[in-house]
């Protein structure tokens, strides 16, 4: 107990690989996306992409759980492996890995049945649980890991799009966390929260980090800076620079990154 | 003069309106159109409108409000004694009005003279004879009553036209001059004719609102009638339904509205897992131009006229499932009319109904319920079935009574494919007979209209309006509830 913090640092500094993209080009029919984009997204690790609105950040995140699959203009080439496995081969079942690779939206989106309900669809999807106890176990983990927990658990069974607009984003993150995934992406989760309900969800990724690799697009550069350890500058399809947050917010590499925090591009 | 000169002279005037009050608003700004506070054809219309709708609307008024006054004068003519045993007043008002306009038709034709014709004190019997040969249709003797009644109809009428005429190019003048002192170039003349088109509109809306309290109206009055007549417990109560128009009938609704619900049921029965199904492959499976061509394909099918489909149920289903139920097959089914031949018909025919507003539902279904089930690892039929059609499911429903409430009230399919036998059965194949295949065929034939056998038509009909409204109501309620949710 008594080195708590010198443990709390070796999680940030011995991390290991969790996702290795190498040369990933998408297409949208003929629209160029994302152009030979290379990054290494480390475990236990809050990565923040940055960048214009347009400049794909969405899609690049997107290609990480196959979530592009689902528009049929869309085209994926390049590498990206999880774990050291490649997750656009033939073998992979995509749904699988979204179970594996979690996400949470822009809007919230709870679906229109109860609380309860909401979070216990992805583990009856995959047979999370043996019987009703079980489940109703993960439930619980779920919303507690979700910080929200004390807020619902007397109403359980009301419907989810009862609940305020930061409570639903909470539970929407307690949704994708109950599948287990060992990777959380985040599509701007605050971007239609407001600033209180902005801090509970910021407060709560710094914890998710101790269990999962967390992706994050912001448009918010001061909740980038709050929230990740590494940021990725995306502008016009290129990964512009990538590092360490600290250093691209105080001592960045490219003039556009400069630019751009400096607020002179976006 | 005759209306439709009338009307014309009033387009005739309206029209020179229109020049002159452009041309007085453009001599008032010196000829400069830009001087003018609106462009120069809005004071040509300002005039038009208030030559056309006044005069109009007069002629209309006369044309409805003038027969019913002549009516009333000449109904007081006739002596009570002219009006025989067996017959009424309306009949001889009749006659009346068929000897006028025939004295008015030999006139033109010039084979009475027309002294001759107003001649009060002229034989009957004669003017009987030679309305006759002159090819005019009278259906008794004339008496000297109803001879001098007719007269009196037929100068009404004249006098009646003239002073119409009058009136009217009176009011259209007067809206000329109204419209041309006007037409000065400060005049707000676009403002004027759009505050009157926003009328003329409210009026278009109100026409059609109040037809429709028009028809409830008359429903109202002859249900009140037939109740007159006919014990309301019984028509509630009584589970027989056996008119028969020599009297002593026996009018219960039951067997009927049960035939109509049990052929509706089969009819949902039908059309809602087709439709719903088809619904769903469209909005979730199918590729966009697959799409873009069958669902105008399929909503083409509630183009079809119903008659046709009874003729298919009569014709094809009938037969089909004769020769499986029939006498030959399991023996079931006595004769091709039925519960399940009506049924089936009236199910395809509401396919479309269902698949077309279960498929809009279903597409205002956000995107983002979607993205969040694939995102949990959902497989698209996971999806489909356990977060769209849940997320759907109040406005599926809404869907499904609008469409139960089309299958109650449609009548052709089951005129042909139901049958006419009143009864209270739960086998499928059996004929039964449903609450509008009555109406039309206690209306049609040759029944009094007076009596209890004919009148309960209107009773039926007043049924069966409320059950459809209510049903409508209610579906309608559901589903805008439902699109709230997602605005
Ligand atoms: N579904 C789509 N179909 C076609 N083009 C798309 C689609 N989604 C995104 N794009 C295009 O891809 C580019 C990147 O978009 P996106 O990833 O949403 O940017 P960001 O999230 O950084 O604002 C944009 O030019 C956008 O127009
Ligand atoms: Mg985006």
């Amino acid at each position: 107990m008594y080195d708590a913090p010198h443990t709390t640092e070796r999680d940030v500094t011995q991390t290991e690989i969790k996702i290795a993209a190498k040369n990933v080009q998408v297409y949208y029919g003929d629209t160029h996306a994302i152009k030979d984009v290379d990054v290494q997204i480390e475990d236990k690790t809050v990565t923040a992409f940055i960048g214009p609105s347009g400049c794909g950040k969405s899609t690049f995140l997107r290609t990480l759980n196959r979530m592009n699959d689902t528009i049929d203009i869309c085209r994926v080439e390049g590498d990206i492996r999880i774990d050291g496995e490649d997750i656009y081969d033939k073998r992979v079942d995509p749904v699988q890995l979204r179970a594996k690779v979690g996400m949470v939206f822009q809007k919230p989106n709870p679906f229109p049945k109860s609380i309860y309900d909401n979070v216990a669809y992805g583990p009856r999807i995959h047979g999370l649980a043996k019987n009703k106890t079980d489940l109703d176990e993960i439930v619980e983990r779920a919303l507690k890991r979700g910080a929200i927990w004390n807020e619902v658990k007397d109403r359980l069974h009301a419907p989810g799009t009862g609940l305020s607009g930061g409570q639903q984003q909470r539970l929407c993150i307690a949704r994708a966390v109950a599948t287990e995934p060992e990777v959380l992406l985040m599509d701007e989760p605050c971007s239609a929260l407001d600033p209180i309900a902005t801090s509970q969800v910021e407060e709560l990724i710094d914890e998710l980090r101790k269990d999962y690799s967390v992706v994050i697009v912001t448009h918010s550069m001061q909740q980038a800076a709050r929230v990740s350890q590494k940021t990725a500058f995306f502008h016009l399809g290129n990964l512009v620079e990538y590092g360490e947050t600290g250093k691209i917010f105080t001592n960045p590499e490219d003039p556009r990154t400069e630019s751009y925090i400096t607020g002179r591009i976006g | 003069m005759p209306a439709y000169w009338l009307f014309l002279i009033v387009l005739a005037i309206a029209a020179v309106g229109f020049v002159l009050g452009r041309m007085r608003a453009l001599q008032s700004a010196k000829g400069d159109s830009r001087a003018l506070h609106s462009l120069k054809g809005y004071y040509g219309w300002n005039v038009a409108l208030k030559v056309l709708i006044p005069a109009l609307l007069v002629l209309v008024v006369w044309q409805l409000a003038y027969p019913l006054y002549t009516n009333a004068t000449v109904a007081g003519l006739i002596p009570e004694a002219s009006v025989n045993d067996g017959s009424s007043a309306d009949l001889v008002l009749a006659e009346v009005r068929r000897t006028a306009n025939g004295l008015e038709a030999a006139v033109a034709s010039g084979q009475i003279a027309d002294t001759q014709a107003r001649d009060t004190l002229a034989d009957p019997v004669a003017m009987t004879d030679s309305l006759r040969s002159a090819g005019q249709i009278v259906t008794s003797e004339l008496t000297t009553p109803i001879l001098n009644a007719a007269q009196h109809y037929r100068a009404m009428g004249e006098t009646g036209a003239l002073i119409r005429t009058v009136v009217v190019l009176l009011v259209a003048f007067g809206g000329l001059f109204w419209g041309l002192s006007d037409s000065y170039k400060d005049f707000r003349a676009r403002n004027t004719v759009e505050q009157t088109v926003k009328y003329l509109l409210i009026a278009a809306a109100s026409i059609a609102i109040l037809t429709t309290l028009g028809i409830v109206l008359s429903l109202i009055g002859n249900t009140i009638r037939f109740f007159n007549l006919y014990p309301a417990s019984e028509f509630f109560g009584s589970l027989t339904w056996q008119p028969s128009f020599g009297g002593g009938s026996e009018l219960g609704i039951w067997p009927l509205l049960w035939g109509t619900l049990y052929i509706s049921f089969v009819a949902l029965l039908v059309a809602v897992p087709i439709g719903l199904f088809a619904a769903v492959y469209l909005s979730e499976y199918a590729s966009p131009k697959l799409r873009a061509f069958a669902k105008p394909a399929l909503e083409v099918l509630a183009g079809i006229p119903t008659i046709v489909y009874g003729l298919f149920a009569l014709l094809t289903i009938g037969p089909l499932l004769i020769s499986v139920f029939g006498p030959d097959g399991a023996g079931w089914m006595t004769g091709t009319r039925s519960v399940m031949t009506a049924g089936i018909a009236m199910g395809i025919m509401l396919i479309p109904f269902v698949s077309s507003l279960s498929d809009d539902i279903i597409n205002a279904v956000p995107q983002a319920m979607r993205d969040g089930s694939y995102g949990l690892g959902a497989t698209k039929s996971e999806t489909v079935k356990q977060v769209v059609l849940p997320a759907a499911l109040p406005g599926i429903v809404g869907a499904v009574l609008l469409a139960a409430s089309r299958a109650i009230g449609e009548t052709m399919i089951v005129v042909l494919g139901a049958g006419a036998a009143a009864r209270l059965s739960l086998n499928p194949l059996e004929a039964m007979t449903t609450v509008t295949t009555r109406i039309v065929s206690q209306l049609t034939g040759d029944a009094d209209f007076a009596s209890p056998e004919a009148l309960v038509a209107f009773a039926l009909g007043m049924t069966l309006f409320v059950l459809t409204l209510g049903l409508n109501v209610f579906a309608l309620y559901i589903v805008r509830t439902y699109r709230e949710q997602y605005d």
